[in-house]
């Protein structure tokens, strides 16, 4: 049942998407400012040299790579286990099931600050220094998660018979996996995998615990707030993240959504 | 299923040939999931080219034996043997079997003909041949013109002619089957039976299948293995099944059967001993006053088109029979004299407890 709602519910809707929306352009209108040191508004003026300087600037793209290559490799190292563990949970019954499901979800409903100070403390008893690969662990304890959830909830819809009528047929496991599970959970994988992509892209709390002196671009923009100096460039990437992540999660928005009328078609 | 079993054209397998190896041989084979014994050690031989039902209730280990053969389950004892060969710890994909499950379990993003040829893919036949092989499948499945369709746009009984199709499409030396036709309506189940009969006798493979509809198994199987709480309870042709069950379960479980105990069988047939009496196999009739008759009062009624069947309650026991409609009619009183041939009595072990 769908209606048309009333006027002072449009009206409460319109000021709730204004409150989210609004500081999104506020940080979209000091990209253009002409004021390096403090944000005044309305800006006093409107230029475009922020986006060369921040092209420029090394920082920016030290800070941008390493924030790609973490998400990337924390994605995929999240995508192998988040599946494997989602199959052997969906899939199997052993003792102990359960407490891995919860174990497996933990990462995600604790709070990150303590995530984060358990694994820099981890870190220091066996002495590991920090690196590249300290960020990438921190990342995918949680970037699993979501990878996991979505695998495990399509596995759950798959019917059972359905691997088994592959390995009747001749198929091992490996080639069963490849033909059978996985263009059935394919969809479900990219979504949570773009999700864990973005999820790691802006971690700041793991990756303040576990990064060392090396700065993601999170890490880089929140210095950068705090130095008076050329502060429309964090502005400037701002701008330039908040239209490369949105593609990500319009897209995971439209597989997702896709899916559901599909198995709802499929379910009749 | 009341009436008598029907006439049967077909060679039936009373006894296996000591020579033969039997297709699928289980020798006290037990699978264990916690504290219940789904099968608990079930001894069974399918011989090669029968038509084998494995017929019991829920629960009763019929369906986790089946996948015990198909290699689904490893048994917690005993041995599986297919075809002369070791099989209990081969996995399913290396079996000469193939299953037709009770869901279909079709690929959902494949088509109709990359089902069927799902196998020959596996085993990289080239894909002129196996759009060949998997045509011919489905067009002995009367399927024809239907390899590029996809699995939901068809109806429960084309996904099941295609289930069969996939799974016979690499001539497997024994084909099992899941409930086949538990999730088909009655007219399509009939239909699905007579199909499945030929089908069997045509390729001339092995079907074991697995059924708890008693009228499934006895039209169709060369012979029946009864299964109750994860043993196998009797095996045998159809007809002995039937005429002389070797207990109380069977006795019931197997069309309907009076179970009678021994005092009255002491009294009718001059055994103490259990026994077991088809509904069909007693008459009634207008209670006479003759001697030594017994009589009995018709407690209810149901008529069932062909045949009525009554409720009769004697002083000791209650019985039900089940005559040719319009045989009897109930006089207003409800007394009937009830008569049986003595040898329409078969002696069973009594139920357990």
């Amino acid at each position: 049942m769908r209606s048309e709602g009333s006027l002072a519910v449009k009206i409460a809707a319109g000021l709730g998407l204004a409150f989210l929306i609004a500081p999104l352009l506020v940080i979209v209108a000091y990209a253009f400012t002409t004021e390096e040191r403090s944000f005044v508004w309305p800006p006093p003026g409107l230029t475009l040299k922020w986006f060369g300087v921040a092209w420029e600037r090394t920082d920016v793209w030290a800070a941008l790579t390493l924030s790609l290559r973490v998400a990337a490799v924390a994605t995929i190292l999240a995508l192998i286990l988040g599946t494997l563990t989602a199959m052997a949970v969906a899939r199997s019954r052993f003792f102990g099931r359960d407490a891995v499901s919860l174990l497996v979800i933990l990462p995600i409903a604790l709070p990150g600050i303590i995530t984060g100070i358990a694994l820099r403390s981890a870190f220091a008893t066996f002495e590991i220094p920090f690196s590249f690969w300290t960020i990438v662990v921190g990342h995918a304890t949680f970037c699993i998660v979501v990878v996991y959830n979505n695998a495990v909830a399509r596995l759950r819809r798959m019917s059972g018979s359905l691997v088994e009528a592959s390995m009747d047929l001749g198929a091992t496991g490996f080639q069963t996996f490849r033909h059978i599970v996985l263009p059935n959970v394919g969809t479900a994988l990219l979504a949570g995998g773009m999700l864990a992509f973005a999820l790691s892209f802006d971690e700041v709390i793991v990756t303040t615990f576990t990064a060392g002196q090396q700065q993601t671009l999170p890490l880089w923009m929140l210095e950068e707030l705090i130095r008076p100096r050329q502060r429309p460039v964090t502005n400037v990437v701002a701008l330039v993240v908040i239209a490369v992540t949105f593609i990500p999660i319009l897209l995971a928005f439209y597989l997702t959504g896709a899916d559901e009328q599909t198995a709802a078609a499929a379910g009749k | 299923m009341t009436a008598e079993c029907p006439a049967r054209a077909r060679v039936i397998h009373e006894r296996l040939p000591m020579t033969a190896t039997p297709a699928i041989s289980l020798a006290r084979v037990s699978r264990h999931f916690g504290a219940t014994r789904a099968m608990d050690e079930v001894d069974l031989e399918i011989a090669e080219g029968e038509f084998f039902a494995m017929l019991g209730p829920s629960g009763s280990g019929k369906t986790t034996c089946l996948r015990v053969i198909a290699g689904f389950e490893r048994p917690n004892a005993g041995k599986v043997m297919i075809f002369g060969e070791d099989a209990t710890n081969v996995p399913p994909y290396r079996r000469a079997v193939n299953t037709v499950f009770q869901d279909y379990a079709l690929f959902p993003h494949m088509s109709v003909g990359e089902n069927v040829a799902y196998s020959m893919m596996l085993k990289k036949v080239a894909k002129a041949e196996r759009r060949k092989r998997a045509e011919e499948a489905l067009a002995l499945m009367r399927l024809p013109n239907f390899f590029d369709r996809k699995p939901a746009e068809l109806s429960g009984g084309q996904r099941q002619r295609v289930a069969l199709a996939r799974a016979i499409v690499n001539r497997p030396k024994a084909l099992l089957l899941d409930e086949p036709l538990g999730a088909l309506d009655l007219k399509l189940r009939e239909n699905m039976q007579e199909e499945l009969k030929t089908l069997q006798r045509s390729l001339g493979l092995t079907f074991v299948f697995v059924t708890h509809d008693q009228s499934e198994a006895l039209s169709m199987a060369d012979r029946v293995a009864v299964f109750n709480d994860g043993k196998v309870v009797q095996v045998g042709p159809p007809q002995e099944i039937y005429r002389r069950p070797v207990n109380a379960f069977v006795a019931d479980f197997v069309g309907s059967s009076n179970v009678l105990p021994p005092s009255f069988v002491q009294a009718t047939a001059g055994e103490a001993r259990w026994a077991s009496l088809r509904p069909e196999q007693i008459r009634l009739s207008a209670p006479t006053g003759a001697n030594g008759a017994l009589v009995g009062k018709v407690t209810a009624e149901s008529y069932l088109g062909a045949t009525t069947r009554y409720a009769v309650t004697l002083p000791d026991v209650s019985l039900h029979a089940i005559m040719p409609a319009g045989a009897f009619a109930t006089p207003s009183d409800g007394r009937v004299a009830v008569a049986f041939d003595k040898s329409a009595l078969h002696f069973i072990e009594g139920p357990a407890g």
